[in-house]
Formats: structure tokens, sequence, C-alpha cells
């Protein structure tokens, strides 16, 4: 069994319209089974995926990705900018039955990404697969998103493909990847599945950015004068400064 | 109440009419209309100087709501290590099973119907922790939700707009204490207004202040713009309270059942508005009311008007007390149940 990282904190959002279906995802994700009885998620439900980044491999690692899913009632946007710290990826859900929902989809990542107080990271650039490898200290660090529709089985197949072709433009726009699945059965995200893929290299670019960002803040408190930024690849800087410490965060 | 029913029936049948006549039909639809009306205006008049006036606001400041969310977000960390603790014991579990299915358990494995987890955690002592956790995260979310629309009024109360309405607040609570008054009144001394208040009104100030104008002349319009503007403003209110409540409790079966019934109580609602606003015209018009709606009993509904009027404002004077005096406490259970929660 790989080791399980404990004291990496990696955060990832699940926003989007009230009643597309982010907590039945959430449940789906982290528990492989959906939600009999749904009802409106007041606040925030926090659930944790157990994730084997860069599974297959000799440095394969298994991870607790905290997937905070944001309750979206109209009259909580006053308070819902708490949740917004130091984010490590975003999932953006939207009903595919629902074309509102989909065009709502832009303001809730704007809300998200400018209300975020850690700072300088707003670029919405997602990672690519090049950057992952080469430590690419040129490029802003962007947060990696990922757009969700749902509802997909209530369209038979001929429907299908207009339904997923008008929210591909969307996808473009943001310039990230996008699944389409119903939360109702398991078998959308069974494991090869093209969907299960995608999520996978999703969550393997958040545990990237959290580890990046980790290391870039050890960095910075250790060394101010001497600028390390050209070294994001190497890992073993994470191990040398117990930087959890600093930010209040429990070790079991 | 129960005398007052019984004393006085409801006018529903009388034998002159038939059952289907327009005074029939009406006096139905007008008790049924009056109801509702002074329901709502029970519960308007107490609210809307609550609501309006800067007077009740609770004193939200900064530190309250970064106190608040701190709390808020210790115990959504607190939900996320209990939830790693129990992941990592789950996928412990998993994999010591399936272990032992590889390494075939042999005879013994049938024998066994399942194996204890071999981890130190308490699964179900976990759960129920979690629980309390994520119950304790709701309402701390809804409380700094609470709190940030409070701040929000408390700054808008401080623009010239909110003066205003502040000011107009103040207004609007002495009419409602009168009127309060003025029912109780009239069910305490059973007796129905003569004249309306609008050309009382002009008699006041031509006598005690000696102003020359044409009473006859500028009571009819003032009425008139005064009635205009009530039924305006009143059929306005019913809507939006409809609305909220339409959203609150429709669901897609039901929403079509909903609409026709609203929209039957708004057709109830308009005609009894009519029919009370007689009171408030000048003496000659209200022959003519009397002459469509027909031989209604109109006494009767003004009483019932008040009675209703009187209940609905006393009730919500008590619901309002309780909601107000309950606010501030709120605080200090909260901070014994995070307490005792960070104990365990």
């Amino acid at each position: 069994m790989p080791v399980i990282e404990k004291n990496l904190k990696v955060k990832v959002l699940v926003l989007g319209d009230s009643g597309v279906g982010k907590s039945s995802f959430t449940q789906l994700l982290c528990h492989n089974q959906s939600s009999k009885t749904p009802g409106y998620t007041i606040g925030c439900t926090v659930e944790i995926k157990l994730h084997d980044f860069k599974q297959g491999t000799a440095e394969e690692k298994t991870y607790c990705v905290e997937i905070w899913d944001i309750g979206a009632s109209k009259s909580h946007n006053t308070s819902r900018y708490i949740f917004y710290n130091n984010v490590n990826g975003i999932i953006l859900a939207h009903d595919l039955t629902n074309l509102k929902s989909l065009q709502n989809l832009s303001k809730w990542l704007n809300d998200a990404l400018s209300q975020d107080t850690t700072g300088g990271l707003s670029s919405i650039k997602v990672g690519s697969s090049a950057s992952r490898n080469s430590g690419d200290d040129n490029s802003p660090l962007s947060i990696p998103v990922l757009m969700v529709g749902t509802k997909l089985d209530q369209f038979n197949a001929e429907n299908r493909q207009f339904i997923i072709s008008r929210s591909k433009s969307y996808a473009d726009e943001i310039g990230c990847k996008e699944i389409h699945l119903s939360t109702i059965e398991s078998k959308y995200i069974a494991a090869g599945s093209g969907n299960a893929v995608e999520l996978s290299r999703f969550f393997d670019q958040v545990v990237d950015h959290a580890i990046i960002r980790q290391a870039t803040v050890s960095s910075v408190v250790q060394s101010p004068v001497v600028d390390r930024r050209g070294s994001f690849g190497e890992r073993r800087r994470q191990n040398v400064t117990p930087v959890s410490r600093l930010f209040g965060m429990k070790r079991d | 109440m129960y005398y007052l029913v019984r004393n006085d029936p409801f006018p529903i049948l009388s034998p002159q009419h038939g059952i289907l006549s327009i005074e029939q039909i009406i006096s139905r639809v007008g008790v049924i209309g009056v109801t509702v009306m002074a329901l709502l205006s029970g519960f308007g008049a107490v609210n809307c100087p609550y609501t309006y006036s800067s007077y009740f606001l609770r004193h939200v400041t900064d530190a309250d709501i970064h106190a608040l969310e701190r709390k808020l977000l210790q115990t959504n960390e607190m939900i996320i290590s209990k939830k790693k603790r129990l992941a990592i014991a789950k996928r412990a579990a998993e994999s010591q099973r399936g272990e032992e299915v590889t390494n075939g358990g042999g005879i013994w494995a049938r024998f066994r119907p399942s194996t204890p987890l071999a981890t130190t955690e308490n699964v179900s002592q976990l759960q129920e922790d979690i629980r309390i956790h994520e119950e304790l995260s709701r309402q701390l979310f809804l409380e700094s939700v609470d709190l940030h629309a409070t701040k929000d009024r408390i700054e808008y109360s401080k623009t010239f707009k909110g003066r205003y309405f502040n000011i107009l607040g103040y207004f609007f609570s002495l009419y409602c204490m009168w009127k309060i008054f003025m029912c109780t009144i009239n069910i305490v001394f059973n007796r129905v207004g003569k004249k309306d208040p609008v050309t009382k009104g002009f008699e006041i100030l031509v006598h005690y202040m000696g102003f020359d104008v044409d009473v006859g002349f500028w009571s009819q319009h003032v009425s008139f713009i005064l009635i205009g503007v009530m039924i305006v403003t009143s059929i306005r209110g019913l809507l939006i309270t409809l609305t909220k409540f339409f959203y609150a409790i429709s669901s897609s079966k039901s929403s079509n059942i909903i609409v026709m019934g609203l929209a039957q109580i708004m057709g109830m609602y308009f005609v009894s508005s009519v029919l009370l606003m007689r009171m408030n015209m000048p003496e000659s018009y209200r022959k003519i009311i009397t002459q469509i709606l027909g031989d209604l009993q109109f006494q009767f509904y003004h009483r019932w008007f008040d009675v209703i009027f009187l209940v609905s404002a006393l009730s919500s004077i008590g619901f309002l007390y309780l909601a107000h005096k309950q606010a501030p406490e709120k605080h200090t259970t909260k901070d014994l149940k995070l307490s005792s929660a960070f104990r365990e």
C-alpha cells in the first residue's frame, strides 16, 4: 500500500448553482455511492478523497484531497468568501438540462478567484502536463479547473451530442477540461472510463499545485534573500521545514 | 373569539336571497378575503416599524464577525481531520480484507464471517463526532449570514435613504399603534365609525387651526388619492408576500395548484379591500358601494376585520419579541456547545 501523505493540505472547491448536483457528485467521488436523500447544502460540506498521486509510477503516494462542497443559496452570498482561501483546485458543476447554470459558471469562477485572499493567484490558465514535469517557473501559478456537467441521464443518445457541444464552448473559453455524467450511477466514473482518467489527471494537477505552492511559501520563509524559485520540482524542501505548523494545521 | 362568532353569526345564508345570488357570493368571498387582509395587515403593522426603524437593530461589529468566522473555520478543520482519519481507516480495512482474500484465508475464512478491524480508530464514535461538528458548522454559518445582513442594514441606515425610511418607520409605528388602539375601542364599545378619517381630519384642521379650505371638495379628492395609494400598495405587498410563499412551498408537481389557489386568494383580497374601503370614503360615495355590492351587513365585516387584525397584531408582537430576545442569547449557548465539543 502506498504511503499516505497526511500533512499536505490540498483543497478543491465544488462550485455551481443551487440544485445542479454538487453534493451528489461529491458523494460519488469520495464514497462511490450516490446519496439517496439529498437536501440543499447549507454553508459547506467537506469530504475527503484519497487520491493516488502518480499512480503506477515509482513515486506513487496517496494524498488526502479535501473536497469542499459549497452551498449555493442566494441569500448566503455575503458569507461564502471565508471558504475561498487557499484553494488548490476548482470544480465547476452545471446542470446539462439548464442553460442558465452553465452561464452562471463564469460568475462563480470570478467570485472564487477574486475573493481568494491568499493573493496573487488569479490566473485561471490550467496547468498543462508540460508544466507539471519541467517545473515551468515562468508561467504564473494557476489553479486547475474542471467543468462537470450533471444529469446526463435525462438525455437520450441523439440529444447528448448537442448538449455536449453546447458546454464545450464555455469550457474552451475558460480553458479547462470537462466531463459529463449522471450522479445516480457510479458507472460514469468507473475505473478505466474516460471520465475517471480526466478526474485522475485533474487531481494530479491539483496535488502538484499544492506541492508547488507549499514549496514557494516555505522557500520564502526560509530564505527571503536568495531567490530559489528556479527549482520547483524538488520535493526535498517540504520535509525540511514543517511549514504546515505555521498555518495552524493540525497533525493527527 | 368563540363568543363573538356565536353572537354574531356569519352573514352567509339569508332567507331573502338565493344561494347563488351576488350578495351571497360576495359575502362568502368577503369573509375569506377580510380574514386574509386582517392577518396580513396585522402582521405588517407590527413588522413594518420593526424593520424600518433602527431602534431595534442589534449592534454588530467587525470583530464579532471575524470571531465567528474563525470559529467556523476551526470547526471545519476538525471535521476535516476526523474525516481523514476515517477515510484512512476505511482504506486500511479494505486493503486488509483484500490481502486476506489474495493470500487465501483458507478454510478459516469461511468460518469467520468478518474479521475485526485492525485499526485503533473507533469508527462509529468518529462518525457521531463528525455529525455533531457538521451540525455546528451549519449553525455557525447561518449565524454568520445573519450578522452580515445586520451589518449591511446598519450601514444602510446611515445613508440618506436609510434615514428617510427610518423616519417613515417612526410615523408608521405611530399610525399602527393608533390603529390597534382604535380596533380595541371598536370591539370593546361595539361601535362602527360613521365618519371617514379624511373628512374628520379636515374638520379638525378647520376647527382647531383655522385653515380656510372647502372641506367637501378637498376631502373627496384627498380621500380618493389616499385610497388609491392604499389599494395599490396593499395589493403589491400581497403579491410580494405570496411570491415568497410560493417559492418556499412550490415543487414541480404542485406548482399549478398553488398558483391557482393564490390567484383565488388575490381575487378575494381585492373584493374585500373594496368592501373595507367603504369606511374610508365620504358619505355620498358609500351609497354607491352599497348599491354595487348589494345588501351586505357591513358592520359585521368591519368588526370581523378589527378582531382578526387585533389578534394578528398581538401575536406578531409576541413572536417578534421572542425572536428578538433569542438573538443575543444565541451567542452564549453556542459558546457552551463549542467549548464542550473542543473538550472531547
